[in-house]
C-alpha cells in the first residue's frame, strides 16, 4: 500500500520534470539534425551531426557574444558585491532615522521596471556616450541588481553580533579596519548568494542589452540568439544550437552548485 | 568624553560607504526618472533638438488609446495568470518534493532548472513547439486528425500560451519558497491535529496554509512583479503582435519610443507602467500583512 503511493508520487514527479524539460528536448532535437530532414522535431536524429554548432559558431559569431557577456557579468557582478557591501555595513550598524529611510529607498529601487524609464535612461546614456559601451550597461545592470545584494548584506551583517565589532574596537581597529578586516571575511556565504543571483541576472539580460547595445560588436548571447532567430534566412537548426550553446555554461554550472544555487533563492525570497 | 566623541565622529564617518551606491540610483534611477516625467509633458520624438511641451496631452491620449487598453490589459493578465499558475503548480509540486519518494532530487534538480535560463531564449526554444510549419505542437495535432493552428498569431490564446510559458519556466521559484516554508513547519501541529481526528483536507486547511502565509506572501509578490514586467518571452515569440495583440505595457514602449518614434508618450507610458507596479505592490503588501498569522 505504502509502496505504490510512493510509485505515484514518483510518476507525477517525474511527468512534472517532462513538461518542464520539453522545451530542451525539442530544442536538442533541433539542434542535431540536418537542416534538410523534416521529421518530426518529436524525433531524434539517429545520425550524428554536429555542424549546425559550427554555423552558430560561425554565423552568429558565438564566441564574440560569450566574450561579450563575461565581461558584462564579471564587471557588473564586481561592482554589485563591493559597492552593495560597503553600502550595506553602515546601514546595517547604524541604524537611525535617515539611514532607515535610505534602506527603504534602495529597496524601493527593486521595484521600479526598467522600462518605465526607458526612455530617459536611453537618451541620457545617449547624450554621455554610454550606447554601445561596456562601462554604460555594466553600470545599469549593476544599478538595477545593487539592491538586491544590499538587501541579502544588510540582512546578513545585522545577523553578526555586535560584540564582535567592539572587540576590535577596544583592540585599537578603526571602523574601517574593522569592516576589511572582521567583517568583510565573514561575508562569503551571502557573497555567493550574491553573485549567483546577480551574474544569472546579467549573463541572462535582454531587456538592457537590446536598447544599450546596438554596435554588432557589441552583442551579447542573448543579442546573438535573438538576431539569429529573427533573421527568417537563418538555419534555425543552428539557432537551435546557438541557444543550446548560450544555456551550457549555465546548466553546468547549476548542476555543479545545486544546493547554493537554490539555498540562494530561499535568501534572497525569504525576510 | 574624548570615548564619546571619537565614537560618534566614526559612526557619521562610515555613511559615506553607501554613497557610492547612491550615486548609482542618483544617476542611472531617480535622474532618468524625473527626466522621463519632464519629457512626458513634450512630444519629443527621441533624436530631435526641438520639442514642444504640451502639457497633459500624452496622458489624455494614453487614457483613450485602445492599444494601450490592450496592452495594459495583457500585462494584467501576464502578471496575475501567470501568478495563478504559479501558486497552483508551485504548492503541488513543494507538497509532492516534501515527500519522500524515488526520483525526487532528479525532479527537483529538472524544475527548478528553468528559472535560471534567460527568458528570451527560453521563449525562442518555445518557438519550436509553437511554430506553424513543423512545429511540434502542430504535429500533435495532426497525429490527433485536429486542424494545425498558428499559436502564435492568436491573439488572445496566443497571451495565455505565453503566460502559460512564463509560468512553468518559473515555477521553480514558487516551488522552492513553498518547500522551505513547508518545511519550517513543526511536525507538532500535525500530530495534534491527528490525535483530534483532523482529515488530510481540514490539515492542509487549518494548518499548512495558515502557517505557509509567509511564503504565500513572497511567492506572490515576487510573481505579480515579475509577470507584470513581462517583456522577454513576449519580444521572442510574437514582438507584440499581430497588431497589438499581445503587447504588454513594457514591449508597447518599447515599441511606441523605437519604432514609431513618439519618445514623449512612450516615456508617459512609462509612467503610468511605474504608477500601476506601485499600487500593486503596496496594495499587496498591505492586504498580506493582515493575513499573517502567528501561533
Amino acid at each position: 500500500m505504502k509502496k505504490k503511493n510512493s510509485i505515484g508520487k514518483s510518476v507525477i514527479g517525474i511527468l512534472a520534470s517532462i513538461i518542464n524539460f520539453l522545451p530542451f528536448y525539442i530544442a536538442i532535437s533541433v539542434a542535431f539534425k540536418k537542416q534538410t530532414d523534416l521529421s518530426s522535431k518529436w524525433i531524434l536524429p539517429n545520425y550524428l551531426y554536429l555542424e549546425n554548432f559550427a554555423d552558430a559558431f560561425k554565423k552568429a559569431e558565438m564566441l564574440l557574444a560569450i566574450r561579450n557577456s563575461t565581461i558584462i557579468t564579471v564587471f557588473s557582478v564586481t561592482i554589485i558585491v563591493l559597492v552593495g557591501a560597503m553600502a550595506a555595513y553602515p546601514l546595517a550598524r547604524i541604524q537611525t532615522k535617515f539611514n532607515k529611510w535610505v534602506l527603504n529607498l534602495i529597496l524601493a529601487v527593486m521595484m521600479v521596471p526598467p522600462l518605465s524609464i526607458l526612455v530617459p535612461l536611453y537618451s541620457n546614456l545617449s547624450s554621455w556616450g554610454g550606447i554601445s559601451s561596456y562601462w554604460g550597461i555594466i553600470l545599469v545592470i549593476a544599478t538595477f541588481q545593487l539592491p538586491l545584494s544590499i538587501f541579502l548584506y544588510t540582512k546578513f551583517i545585522a545577523t553578526i553580533p555586535d560584540a564582535l565589532d567592539e572587540a576590535a574596537k577596544i583592540d585599537g581597529a578603526s571602523k574601517l579596519q574593522i569592516f576589511y578586516k572582521i567583517i568583510l571575511p565573514l561575508l562569503k556565504p551571502v557573497t555567493a548568494t550574491v553573485i549567483i543571483l546577480t551574474g544569472i541576472f546579467a549573463w541572462n539580460d535582454y531587456q538592457f542589452s537590446l536598447f544599450f547595445l546596438q554596435a554588432p560588436e557589441m552583442k551579447t548571447i542573448t543579442l546573438a540568439i535573438a538576431s539569429f532567430f529573427s533573421h527568417s534566412s537563418s538555419n534555425m537548426n543552428a539557432a537551435a544550437a546557438a541557444a543550446l550553446i548560450a544555456i551550457l555554461p549555465v546548466v553546468v554550472l547549476y548542476l555543479a552548485l545545486q544546493q547554493y544555487f537554490v539555498k540562494g533563492m530561499v535568501d534572497s525570497a525569504i525576510k | 568624553m574624548a570615548q564619546i566623541k571619537s565614537k560618534n565622529t566614526s559612526f557619521d564617518s562610515l555613511n559615506f560607504m553607501y554613497v557610492p551606491a547612491l550615486i548609482l540610483f542618483f544617476v542611472f534611477v531617480v535622474y532618468p526618472f524625473a527626466k522621463g516625467i519632464q519629457i512626458s509633458f513634450t512630444n519629443w520624438n527621441g533624436f530631435s533638438q526641438s520639442y514642444k511641451f504640451i502639457g497633459l496631452n500624452n496622458f489624455k491620449t494614453l487614457l483613450g488609446d485602445k492599444n494601450i487598453f490592450t496592452a495594459f490589459k495583457n500585462t494584467l493578465i501576464y502578471g496575475l495568470g501567470s501568478t495563478f499558475f504559479q501558486q497552483i503548480f508551485g504548492l503541488g509540486l513543494a507538497l509532492l518534493l516534501n515527500e519522500k519518494f524515488r526520483g525526487r532530487d532528479f525532479a527537483r534538480t529538472l524544475i527548478y532548472l528553468p528559472v535560471l535560463i534567460a527568458p528570451v531564449i527560453m521563449g525562442y526554444m518555445w518557438y519550436f513547439i509553437f511554430q506553424y510549419d513543423g512545429g511540434a505542437l502542430n504535429d500533435i495535432m495532426m497525429l490527433l486528425g485536429r486542424d494545425v493552428r498558428d499559436w502564435l498569431s492568436l491573439g488572445k490564446t496566443t497571451v495565455w500560451l505565453m503566460v502559460l510559458i512564463n509560468s512553468l519556466q518559473f515555477v521553480g521559484i514558487s516551488m522552492i519558497i513553498y518547500l522551505a516554508g513547508l518545511q519550517s513547519i513543526s511536525t507538532i501541529y500535525y500530530e495534534a491535529a491527528e490525535i483530534d481526528g483532523a482529515s488530510h483536507w481540514e490539515q492542509f486547511k487549518n494548518i499548512t496554509i495558515p502557517l505557509l502565509m509567509p511564503a504565500i506572501t513572497t511567492s506572490v509578490t515576487l510573481n505579480v512583479i515579475g509577470g507584470l514586467k513581462l517583456f522577454d518571452v513576449i519580444m521572442a515569440l510574437t514582438a507584440g503582435g499581430p497588431g497589438y495583440s499581445t503587447h504588454s505595457l513594457s514591449t508597447i514602449i518599447s515599441y511606441t519610443y523605437f519604432n514609431t518614434q513618439n519618445a514623449g508618450y512612450a516615456s508617459a507610458i512609462g509612467l503610468f507602467l511605474f504608477a500601476f507596479i506601485m499600487v500593486i505592490s503596496i496594495f499587496l503588501q498591505k492586504y498580506f500583512s493582515d493575513k499573517e498569522v502567528q501561533y
